[in-house]
């Protein structure tokens, strides 16, 4: 399967442990990742701010030297912003002639031009988990994440804004039993439904069919549950967090200290509550606020929060069994070293002597695990063949009300009360 | 040759509702001018008494012999002014109407254009007009039994209206016992009397009463006929039980060892047997047996409800029927659903363990629920000292159903009483806009207050029990904004109650098109006039009731099932029913018996004489909406009223209009 | 392609319709019934001027400088909660984004206390790089940007500067993309065409 890959800016030196590690996993995955010849920065969410047409043309110019390689038409972001941008600057053109013109006359001095819905542009977890398939990791997972208790981290630019919301819901025709709603609420997403289907037949061929049409929804807006299923893949344990696609505060830091810092706050306690050993995330903004920020934030608020953040691409390659070297492990500021010790994997030592001290004192509690084996054998992962069970989310109308009480909490016992 | 054609024309004012952009006096004047018009008038309303008999007595007096008017939709007036006809000796059908009201001057603004526009209205019914020809009306005897589908309070009532007029119902009920949601409810607002006092004494007189014929555990399977004239047929489903040999003591479910937990009735929080009925004071008092739970039907064994039973009444070997009866008139009140909240991943319910929907409160709180009245938490145990009440659950939301679903405000504020009475809780509402518009409705809302509710206007964003701040931890935390004062507010509580709106019911859609009426967008179903005829639809003989028709409170639906009982036996006593005379009529010379026309009539009027070898229409199925007429390979069918030379003259007036006004 | 006309002044909109009129797509900005879920779902609400649904009140009173010097555009973080959360699909985000356009386009910050300018200038300095270089840049960013508002807070996060950079995570010079000029065409022309029909 191929792609045009726009690693965007922050690939290039801050979240470099993304790029490479996805360019690792790419092989394994069959992905083949064609870089946007001399791609350019997508303005993140300042230049909208300043200027929509000069905004809208700075992202085209990506799509425009994308489209110009016809070897596929599918674009893939690893980072959220980025794909946010491309996707909705196509989206964009494509309701509003007005601007489609503005933009390609734009594009035209610099001797370019973009046809509006000519390329689909998705997320890299998008492609790893409805194009590789769940099924597929699954069967090549050599060191299974085993013990491992991870907060999955969306954050926000991934699940929203829901462009298919309004087209498709709306006055009561989105109902339980419809199917669809259950296959939402199962974390199986409309989109992967329709790629699986088209897969099925031809999967260099998917990407064809749907290029032109809006991509449907890669999965729910408030309790998304794509990663948690990957990660469950991979044979971690995947905690239930509830801020899992709440926001981590974007450029905040810059903006304002106060309010920056208490985002990432919330989102580390949160992970700490539930016991987690990391968090994993899909997008370099969330990891470089929640990793590069924990230390300026624990000052802030004199709190000694040591949670590592890792990427996901990190994580398969690591249930892989690749070296953690070879993932840019190690590049993170809060060591993931303890936590990785725990599948066997020994990190890269922490260069920052200072932090990685810290986070050994104010090392988590460790939850009690029943077997430390560190690697499953092969034979064993292929018996979830279908991948792991959807986790449906708990639903009260069965007899089993515990809810998504984390362990770290107390359960509810269900009202055991029979009629008079 | 005929006689002479002579035609009255009326221009009606409709105060100013036409006669403020139409200008009616010129339209008047210029139809005075059209071809066979003998006469032509405008009046200020001329659906009014003194405008009827203006019609009647021109028609007596000038020797009109036909008429017609230009005012609003036929749907609204096309009757009494063909009454105007018949009190002055025309027949009704040489009539025709001209809507220059929905059609013109409500929906342009230019004048100059409007009084053109109306011109070619009344310049094609004038020229239709004359082609129109005197038909009769068929009379079809009305059979004076009813079928009301939901055994709720809407449906209880009007079956008890209606056989208390000593007429035959037969109430079919998809549950095991009559009661719908209301049987399932605590106390009503705003009076605060108990649900099941009031409902139950009514549930009993339907269940004993010697003029209804009861089929719970039942389901209409098919309807076919017309107005007068129904054929339903009921799959009365196997109870495994002996209705008439079954007491109703109660040993079969005291003995029953399988447990089941009861989503239905207690809405998941409580258990009932698998023998079962669904409370105490079900009517009828005759259990039925959950085959999909019963250990007998999954294993073979047990039978403990049979061998207690001691009147034999357990029946294993018990089938599905299927019933036929006939009635005159038909009464839907199949009610509603509730919301499900699960839908809203932001409000935590099904995550959240004491994030409660307004249904399971209802059940908590009623002294003959799971808990004996006891409102405590997830737990079994403990008693919430803080209570967050949600507004607007799902409704007025584009997300999910976009409507204001009328009884959350007042269910809502009726919690918080309940709430404050019986714990002494600190109890908060979010709400958008308190919406309490009945009667003793506001001063609840007042009186609420003044026990100390805190309402915070604001749309909830988010239920977490993510701590972040001190004072939150154990709680769940409700975050909005104060929109009253424009700040973000977390406020901690320990259970939160989800006003959850009303939707149709999921198969809605489908009961709709077994009895030939129609769905809004919504999927309620749609009353024949939103104000001035709210429980009939726009098939005869079909009423509706309830909130079937839309979100309603008790009140209300009561209201509406005396109402439709009403319409009932209005229809009842007439006696007979008057079929419209505008029906297809199949010319036995041409038709080829080709059969195209017979599947495409949707009232299945068509049949086929094998002897003759051709097409026949039962002109009292006929409801001459035209379709065979289209399918008619041979031209061989023609709707009466709707001839081509009839509708070619309309097109011609029309145009020729138009073009008269291009010209100049 | 016929000749892009710019258009200058026709009759003033008031703020409402500027404010639609520059948002793309439909915006929905005028079926808001307040009910405050874009105000109880912002992460940063609590630290805004007024919250999006006040926002909103004031641009329907033709409130523009309330508005325009308000820091609630602002502290937008793009989350999108609110967007997706509004039960009248109100286009919140996009509608934070136009009023900074025009914020900045009509001079507002300029006149602004330096805490407040804090924001745009954050974006202006981001978008200086990108326009000069064709990537963004990050230390050259948070340097400018720490110096300009903040020379002492530089220290607080200075380790965190060093642990970036100690990790490659951090490049010390710009990287210029190969065909520049291509694209400082496009954006020069972009920008002539920002506000036309």
């Amino acid at each position: 399967m191929k792609y045009h890959y726009y690693p965007g800016c922050s690939l290039e030196y801050n979240a470099a442990a993304y790029h490479v590690s996805t360019l690792a996993i790419a092989g394994a995955l069959g992905l083949e990742l064609l870089e946007i010849d001399d791609w350019n920065c997508c303005g993140a969410t300042e230049y909208i701010s300043l200027n929509l047409a000069a905004a809208y043309a700075l992202i085209a110019r990506n799509l425009a030297k994308a489209a110009q390689n016809k070897a596929t038409r599918q674009v893939v972001a690893p980072c959220s912003a980025c794909y946010l941008n491309l996707r909705k600057c196509d989206q964009s053109m494509r309701e509003s002639p007005k601007l489609d013109k503005k933009i390609n006359t734009a594009l035209a001095a610099g001797g370019l031009a973009y046809q509006a819905g000519s390329l689909a542009v998705r997320h890299l977890l998008d492609v790893v988990v409805n194009d590789v398939g769940y099924a597929a990791i699954a069967a090549k997972v050599t060191r299974p994440l085993k013990g491992l208790r991870i907060a999955p981290y969306y954050g926000c630019m991934i699940v929203r804004p829901d462009f298919e919301k309004s087209r498709e819901v709306g006055s009561g025709k989105w109902r339980v039993g419809s199917g669809e709603w259950e296959a939402v609420q199962s974390g199986a997403s409309t989109s992967s439904a329709r790629l699986d289907k088209s897969a099925a037949g031809q999967s260099g061929a998917a990407g064809q069919n749907t290029a032109s049409t809006s991509l449907g929804r890669l999965d729910k807006c408030e309790y998304p549950m794509t990663l948690d299923i990957l990660l469950k893949n991979l044979g971690a344990e995947v905690v239930e967090y509830p801020m899992k696609a709440h926001c981590c505060g974007g450029h905040m830091t810059q903006i304002s200290e106060k309010t920056g810092f208490e985002m990432i706050r919330r989102l580390i306690k949160g992970a700490v509550e539930y016991e987690a050993d990391l968090i994993v995330t899909l997008c370099p903004m969330c990891q470089l606020n929640l990793d590069g920020f924990q230390g300026a934030m624990n000052r802030h608020f004199k709190t000694k929060y040591s949670m590592p953040v890792l990427y996901f691409t990190q994580m398969i390659g690591l249930a892989l069994g690749m070296n953690a070297s070879d993932l840019g492990i190690g590049s993170e500021l809060v060591s993931s070293r303890a936590a990785l010790a725990k599948i066997g994997v020994e990190a890269p030592a922490a260069e920052k002597p200072a932090a990685a001290k810290k986070a050994s004192k104010e090392a988590l509690p460790m939850p009690k695990m029943p077997d430390p084996t560190p690697a499953l054998p092969i034979a064993k992962t292929s018996d979830r063949e279908g991948g792991y069970p959807t986790p449906a989310l708990p639903i009260a109308k069965t007899g089993d009300r515990e809810g998504g009480v984390s362990p770290a909490r107390s359960a509810a016992p269900e009202i055991a009360k029979s009629k008079e | 040759m005929a006689e002479e054609t002579r035609i009255g024309v009326y221009i009606c004012h409709c105060g100013t509702n036409i006669a403020g952009v139409v200008d009616v006096g010129e339209v008047s004047r210029w139809a005075g001018e059209l071809p066979n018009v003998i006469l032509s008038r405008d009046y200020k309303f001329m659906c009014s008494s003194p405008g009827q008999e203006l019609i009647a007595k021109d028609i007596k007096a000038q020797g009109l012999n036909r008429v017609v008017v230009a005012s609003c939709s036929p749907h609204l007036h096309e009757s009494t002014f063909r009454g105007a006809c018949v009190s002055g000796g025309l027949n009704p059908y040489l009539f025709e109407m001209a809507n220059i009201r929905e059609q013109d001057s409500w929906v342009t603004t230019d004048k100059l254009e409007a009084t053109k526009k109306a011109k070619a209205l009344v310049a094609a019914a004038v020229y239709r007009v004359s082609y129109q020809k005197p038909l009769e009306s068929l009379f079809v005897p009305m059979d004076p039994s009813v079928l009301v589908v939901g055994g709720g309070v809407a449906g209880v009532q009007a079956a008890l209206e209606i056989a208390n007029s000593r007429r035959h119902v037969y109430l079919v009920e998809r549950e095991p016992s009559l009661g719908g949601h209301m049987a399932q409810l605590d106390k009503t607002f705003p009076t605060l009397d108990c649900s099941a006092c009031i409902l139950t004494p009514k549930m009993t007189d339907v269940g004993k009463h010697k003029h209804v014929t009861l089929f719970t555990w039942s389901e209409v399977e098919s309807v076919s006929g017309y107005v007068g004239n129904f054929t339903v047929t009921i799959r009365k489903r196997a109870r495994y039980i002996h209705e008439e040999l079954c007491t109703g003591c109660g040993i079969c479910w005291e003995k029953c060892p399988k447990k089941v937990l009861d989503d239905v009735f207690e809405t998941g929080l409580g258990y009932r047997k698998a023998v079962y009925t669904p409370f105490p004071q079900a009517v009828p008092n005759i259990p039925v047996i959950d085959r999909p739970n019963c250990t007998y039907f999954i294993k073979g064994t047990c039978q403990a409800c049979k061998k207690f039973c001691p009147t034999g009444a357990i029946k294993f070997d018990q089938q599905d029927e299927l019933l036929t009866v006939k009635v005159g008139s038909i009464i839907l009140a199949t009610g509603y659903e509730v919301f499900d909240a699960r839908r809203i991943p932001q409000y935590g319910y099904g995550r959240l363990a004491n994030v409660f929907t307004s249904m399971e409160f209802e059940r908590l709180t009623n002294a003959a629920g799971p808990t004996g009245g006891k409102v405590v938490l997830r737990d079994g145990v403990t008693t919430p000292k803080s209570v967050g009440i949600i507004h607007c659950v799902g409704s007025r939301d584009v997300n999910y159903n976009n409507y204001c679903s009328a009884i959350c405000c007042m269910q809502s504020l009726k919690f918080a009483h309940l709430v404050q009475e019986k714990l002494g809780a600190q109890v908060y509402e979010f709400y958008i806009d308190i919406r309490t518009p009945a009667k003793a409705y506001d001063e609840f809302y007042q009186r609420v207050l003044k026990e100390g509710a805190q309402l915070i206007r604001g749309r909830v964003a988010e239920v977490t029990n993510e701590a972040c701040l001190p004072g939150e931890d154990g709680k769940l935390i409700i975050q909005v904004e104060d929109t009253l004062i424009g700040k973000q507010r977390r406020i901690p509580v320990d259970m939160v109650i989800l006003s959850v709106g009303l939707q149709a019911r999921a198969d809605a859609k489908e009961v709709a098109i077994k009895f030939g009426i129609s769905c809004s967008v919504d999927e309620w179903f749609i009353e024949k006039h939103p104000k001035l005829d709210p429980v009939a639809t726009m098939t005869d003989g079909v009423f509706v009731a309830g909130a079937c028709q839309g979100p309603k409170d008790i009140p209300s639906s009561v209201a509406q099932g005396s109402a439709a009982a009403a319409r009932v036996m209005s229809l009842i006593g007439q006696g007979e029913i008057e079929i419209e005379a505008a029906t297809a009529v199949v010319d036995d010379g041409t038709c080829v018996g080709c059969k195209e026309c017979i599947p495409t009539c949707p009232y299945q009027a068509i049949s086929f004489i094998e002897y003759v070898r051709k097409a026949y229409i039962n002109e009292a199925l006929c409801k001459g909406c035209g379709t065979c007429v289209g399918a008619c390979l041979s031209k061989s069918i023609n709707l009466k009223h709707f001839t081509d030379d009839q509708l070619v003259a309309e097109m011609v007036g029309a145009m020729q209009t138009m073009k008269l006004f291009e010209a100049s | 392609m016929s000749a892009v006309t710019v258009q200058t002044t026709v009759e003033p909109l008031n703020f409402f319709e500027q404010v639609v009129a520059a948002t793309p797509g439909e915006s929905h900005l005028e079926a808001c019934i307040q009910c405050g879920t874009c105000g109880g779902s912002c992460p940063s609400g609590a630290d805004m001027d007024h919250t999006p649904r006040a926002i909103f009140a004031l641009i329907k009173a033709d409130m523009k400088e309330a508005v325009l010097h308000s820091n609630t555009p602002w502290y937008c973080v793009s989350c999108y909660y609110c967007t997706v959360r509004c039960p009248q699909d109100i286009h919140i985000t996009d509608i934070m984004y136009t009023l900074k356009r025009i914020a900045t386009q009509e001079g507002m910050v300029k006149n602004t206390p330096r805490e407040k300018a804090k924001a745009p200038n954050f974006s202006q300095a981001f978008i200086t790089w990108v326009e000069n270089y064709g990537r963004s840049f990050e230390l050259g960013l948070m340097g400018v940007h720490m110096l300009r508002h903040n020379p002492f807070g530089a220290f607080k996060i200075a380790d965190m500067g060093v642990g970036l950079v100690a990790k490659g995570r951090m490049a010390f010079t710009p990287t210029r993309i190969k065909e520049f000029d291509s694209l400082a065409a496009i954006l020069a022309k972009a920008k002539e065409l920002e506000g036309s029909e």
